[in-house]
């Protein structure tokens, strides 16, 4: 928007997305265009930031996962819950039982609404409405007026109940209080786990649901699975994502796995140890940082096997485990390998990047039933197990959790009062940073034909390279990057400065 | 904030010409007798003060001090009979408890500390009185001027001009 | 006007937009949970701009003619250059601009970030993390040069503002974020012309009292005697957080939210701002603690207070921005 002064080279033209749409947070995208109409290049840039990681320093460690929930409005139980786990480790507590029940608990089921959110408000309209189609009504009220109000009905209520539930934990529908170090600050009544109970049927039921919606809109459409399958929408990238003790896939707890884009096992890592795996690059031109896998070290922005390059996102999270722990979201998991990989046992990992929507609705499927399984556990009304007072000197520690956009890891470091002296951050979609900027790249360079006109459906289908991660850039950027002096350095792929001049 | 009314540091001669100026909120019965006993007793003390009475200093809102900096004051005092002495039984008793907070607050916000002075005078303490405004105005003096105002000017507070020149 | 605004000019629906600024998204979220209201609202209205959730892009709302967004609520702080100048842009196409939520009102926690400075802030990020490959020392810059022309990121201010800071505001929803219900009775109330004057910033969604008057604990009326970290003790149920000594912004805080914060057992940390008249939440939270400690000496008082962890980030955090002295040094 606010470059009417910035120069584009000339023999080439640029055409900017600002700002993309239907993500939550900010970014935009420029592509050049060379003399003959061909991409040259895409950038993707992501213009905002936030500080959290300094303004965090002086608070109580105890009220990070309140203010860390502020990261994002979308996702604020990710935040809240790894925050809570960083607090646990700060204050080497061991939690009870219960404490652990509800916690995980909480969180499926705001997996169920954040996954219905992203796939029916962000994602559909291109698959119901048409990539192409008019973007007047290409969003949620257009879905709802085509799809009929008794689905746009189910949808709402989903999303409606999912907050309820939030409610009843933490109070809150958005940014729900409760987790604190040593469990949460309430337990549930059996009344409440009854109307729970309720609520997460019928979570499982939409699930299926939304399941059977996907595969007649999409998978049973030839345009679009032609799109998912041979469109210019494909990396071979590692893949991210927590598993618990037997490799399936956990969002709350459990060792962080790394697969190559063969599926074989880089590594398995618990929280504690991320800075030995993972590392962060900075570039000149986005706010955002590109995460990358130490071992494998950084190539620039490709993929392969040489590449540290990794993507942590529902489709990650099912290629690096060998499993989902629940049936209904194990049989969706292998009629989904099946279908990409022909393999169904899920060993070769899926690298479509728009199936990335349908790898987030096992997940979905997965949430419900496990939330269903915890629910039906005796001790999940315990009345007084749901916390333990923290006894030792707080310090350091680590939690990691699955945020729905990829892993999410909390770092904190306390003086022996617990007030915070050192916080850090790498957050879901930063993960994915490179990965994003890579599929816009392939997306323009796929769909831009020289010669021909770049119409804005054309535009949105390169937006919808993104829009498979559901990305969070309020996420991403919840640092800031400071004052810039206004010079410019231009950097190869090495990150060597070639040039440097000032203004 | 009303910033139409801060202080006017543009309107000002140079630095040399700089005099601290500090708000003092004094007590009616034992503070702002005090002051005025250092008046007939003719005392000297600088006359970098400005005093604003008040009944009780239990009346102070901590948000006269803040204002008060916010507008462009280099110090504030906030006088009040001593405990035990209050006309008002325990008006005090609030003021005792609010401004030490305040001043942790103050100094967590970047604040010399030295700037807000809260102390106790009685009606008899006029000695005490002229002491302490000679006292907090040369501390004032050596730390130089605060000028909130500037500094919110600086951040980019306030409408228009100046914003393109941050981040730079 | 382009095709968009052509096709809904047609239709003669009401015109609703709503934007993010320096926002995590919350306020968005937040009103969709009107829940079957948004169907409602959908029959009533069109949406012109929402990048959360609707393709609109910049030049779209460049190109509207000026008021032609009836109602456009305003998310987020004012952080960067691209923010203010889409602040401006929308008071220009908007007949009522709405700041909602917490950020866009107060600051919200992002103003926080007012208590450092953006040279530090920068070295947390870019120079100084435990998980950082960053040898050269790259940090963004405000325009990069590559092989086909300039790339350009808004350049950020030292300071986060509210919306009020930088444009005129018809009315403020305060809230992190703002509780549905109310917003809803908000929004019929907006749409009939039922508020009172605009171009005040006046608060609606809420009431003008403190939390404590919608909280359902027990005042028994009794001084405090220690203060208490959430983490350190179980609250005794049904009784007052604050006298119990846990640290409640209740007092000082705009109520409207039903005291949601408490029915989960914890105490409320002041997302609505200050309540009736007043400005600063921070300093009507210190004049509060200070009437109500159990302490007769002053030794006895200085013992209560230093036993409150973090003032600065518990009484303004939310409210940094519209404090009296705004931030940090």
């Amino acid at each position: 928007m606010t470059t009417p002064h910035v120069k584009t080279t000339e023999g080439f033209r640029r055409i900017t997305i600002d700002p993309v749409t239907r993500l939550e947070g900010h970014g935009k995208i420029e592509i050049f265009l060379d003399r003959d109409g061909a991409v040259a290049d895409c950038y993707f840039q992501v213009p905002e930031l936030r500080g959290f990681e300094k303004f965090c320093e002086g608070r109580p460690v105890e009220e990070l996962p309140r203010i860390t929930s502020r990261i994002c409005g979308v996702c604020p139980e990710a935040h809240m819950m790894a925050s809570a786990k960083a607090c646990d480790a700060v204050y080497k507590v061991t939690l009870p039982l219960t404490a652990k029940l509800l916690r995980e608990l909480q969180y499926n089921i705001f997996y169920v609404t954040d996954h219905t959110t992203h796939f029916y408000a962000l994602a559909a309209p291109d698959f119901v409405m048409g990539p192409k189609s008019d973007p007047a009504a290409r969003n949620i009220i257009g879905v709802v007026s085509k799809v009929g109000l008794q689905v746009g009905g189910q949808v709402i209520k989903c999303r409606q109940w999912g907050h309820e539930a939030a409610a009843i934990f933490g109070g809150k529908p958005v940014n729900p209080v409760n987790a604190i170090p040593g469990g949460m600050s309430k337990p549930i009544t059996a009344a409440e786990r009854d109307r729970l109970r309720e609520i997460v049927d019928f979570m499982v039921e939409f699930a299926n649901f939304t399941l059977k919606l996907f595969s007649d809109v999409v998978l049973g459409n030839d345009y679009y699975l032609d799109l998912v399958l041979n469109g210019p929408y494909r990396l071979e990238t590692y893949s991210m994502g927590l598993v618990d003790d037997r490799n399936r896939v956990n969002f709350y707890d459990g060792k962080v796995r790394v697969v190559d884009p063969e599926g074989r096992e880089l590594c398995k890592y618990s929280p504690a140890d991320y800075t030995k795996v993972v590392a962060e690059r900075v570039e000149p031109w986005t706010y955002l940082k590109f995460p990358y896998l130490k071992q494998v070290g950084w190539k620039g922005l490709v993929d392969g096997k040489d590449s540290g390059v990794y993507r942590a996102t529902p489709q990650s999270r099912l290629n690096a485990a060998d499993g989902m722990s629940t049936p209904g979201a194990q049989a969706a998991y292998e009629e989904y390998f099946e279908k990409l990989t022909g393999d169904r046992s899920g060993k070769r990992p899926v690298h479509h990047t728009l199936a990335i929507h349908w790898a987030r609705l096992i997940e979905l499927l997965n949430a419900a039933e496990r939330a269903q399984e915890l629910l039906r556990h005796p001790e999940i009304t315990h009345p007084e197990n749901y916390r333990v007072l923290p006894t030792a000197t707080p310090s350091e520690g680590v939690g990691i959790v699955e945020a729905p956009r990829g892993t999410l890891t909390h770092h904190y470091v306390t003086d022996e009062k617990g007030i915070v002296r050192k916080v850090n951050l790498i957050v879901g979609t930063t993960n994915n940073h490179a990965a994003i900027c890579m599929s816009i790249k392939q997306a323009a360079q796929g769909l831009i034909r020289k010669g021909e006109e770049v119409t804005e459906g054309l535009l949105n289908m390169i937006e919808m390279a993104f829009r498979a991660y559901d990305p969070c850039f309020g996420c991403a950027t919840h640092n800031l990057p400071g004052r810039m002096p206004m010079w410019v350095r231009v950097h190869d792929a090495d990150g060597t400065v070639v040039s440097e001049r000032r203004r | 904030m009303a910033e139409t009314h801060a202080v006017q540091r543009s309107s000002m001669a140079p630095a040399e010409a700089w005099e601290p100026r500090i708000i003092a909120f004094l007590c009616y019965w034992c503070s702002y007798t005090g002051a005025d006993n250092a008046g007939t007793a003719r005392l000297k003390y600088p006359p970098n003060v400005d005093i604003i009475r008040v009944m009780c200093s239990g009346r102070i809102d901590p948000e006269f001090v803040t204002t008060a900096f916010a507008h462009g004051a280099d110090g504030v005092m906030v006088l009040g009979c001593h405990i035990g002495d209050c006309h008002y039984i325990a008006g005090n008793h609030k003021t005792m408890a609010r401004m030490p907070l305040l001043k942790r607050t103050l100094v967590d916000l970047g604040m010399e500390p030295e700037r807000f002075v809260h102390e106790w005078v009685s009606a008899a303490e006029g000695e005490k009185f002229a002491r302490l405004v000679r006292d907090v105005t040369e501390q004032v003096r050596r730390l130089g001027p605060l000028d909130w105002p500037q500094r919110l000017v600086q951040r980019g507070v306030g409408t228009g001009m100046g914003r393109e020149a941050w981040g730079h | 006007m382009n095709a968009n605004t052509e096709s809904m000019a047609r239709t003669g629906k009401l015109k609703i937009g709503m934007y993010w600024a320096a926002s995590c998204g919350g306020c968005d979220i937040s009103l969709l949970e009107i829940g079957p209201h948004i169907l409602e609202l959908a029959a009533a209205a069109d949406v012109v701009l929402w990048p959360c959730a609707a393709d609109f892009k910049y030049r779209d709302v460049a190109a509207y003619p000026d008021q032609y967004i009836d109602l456009c609520f305003f998310n987020g702080g004012v952080r960067n250059s691209e923010q203010e100048e889409i602040a401006r842009l929308l008071r220009r196409k908007s007949k009522t601009l709405v700041a909602y939520g917490a950020c866009a009102t107060d600051g919200g926690i992002p103003a926080l970030a007012n208590t450092t400075t953006v040279e530090s802030i920068f070295a947390a990020s870019y120079l100084d993390s435990p998980s950082l490959d960053n040898p050269a020392r790259v940090q963004p810059q405000p325009i990069t040069a590559c092989e086909f022309g300039e790339l350009q990121i808004p350049h950020f201010y030292r300071h986060v503002l509210r919306l009020a800071d930088i444009v005129e505001v018809d009315y403020q929803i305060p809230g992190c974020p703002p509780q549905a219900e109310r917003v809803w009775t908000a929004i019929l109330a907006l749409v009939a012309g039922e508020l009172p004057a605009r171009n005040r910033a006046v608060k609606v969604a809420c009431t003008d009292k403190a939390v404590c008057d919608e909280c359902p604990r027990e005042k028994r009326k009794v001084r405090i005697k220690e203060f208490r970290r959430p983490h350190q003790a179980l609250a005794e149920p049904g009784w007052c957080l604050l006298e119990q000594g846990f640290i409640c912004m209740g007092p000082a805080t705009r109520s409207g939210c039903g005291a949601l914060c408490i029915n989960a057992n914890l105490p409320c940390r002041g997302c609505y701002g200050p309540s009736g008249a007043v400005t600063d939440q921070g300093v009507a939270m210190i004049g509060a603690l200070g009437s109500i400690l159990d302490a007769s000496t002053e030794e006895r008082a200085r013992e209560l207070i230093d036993q409150i962890v973090d003032p600065v980030g518990t009484f303004y955090r939310f409210t940094m921005a519209s404090s009296d002295l705004r931030g940090s040094r």
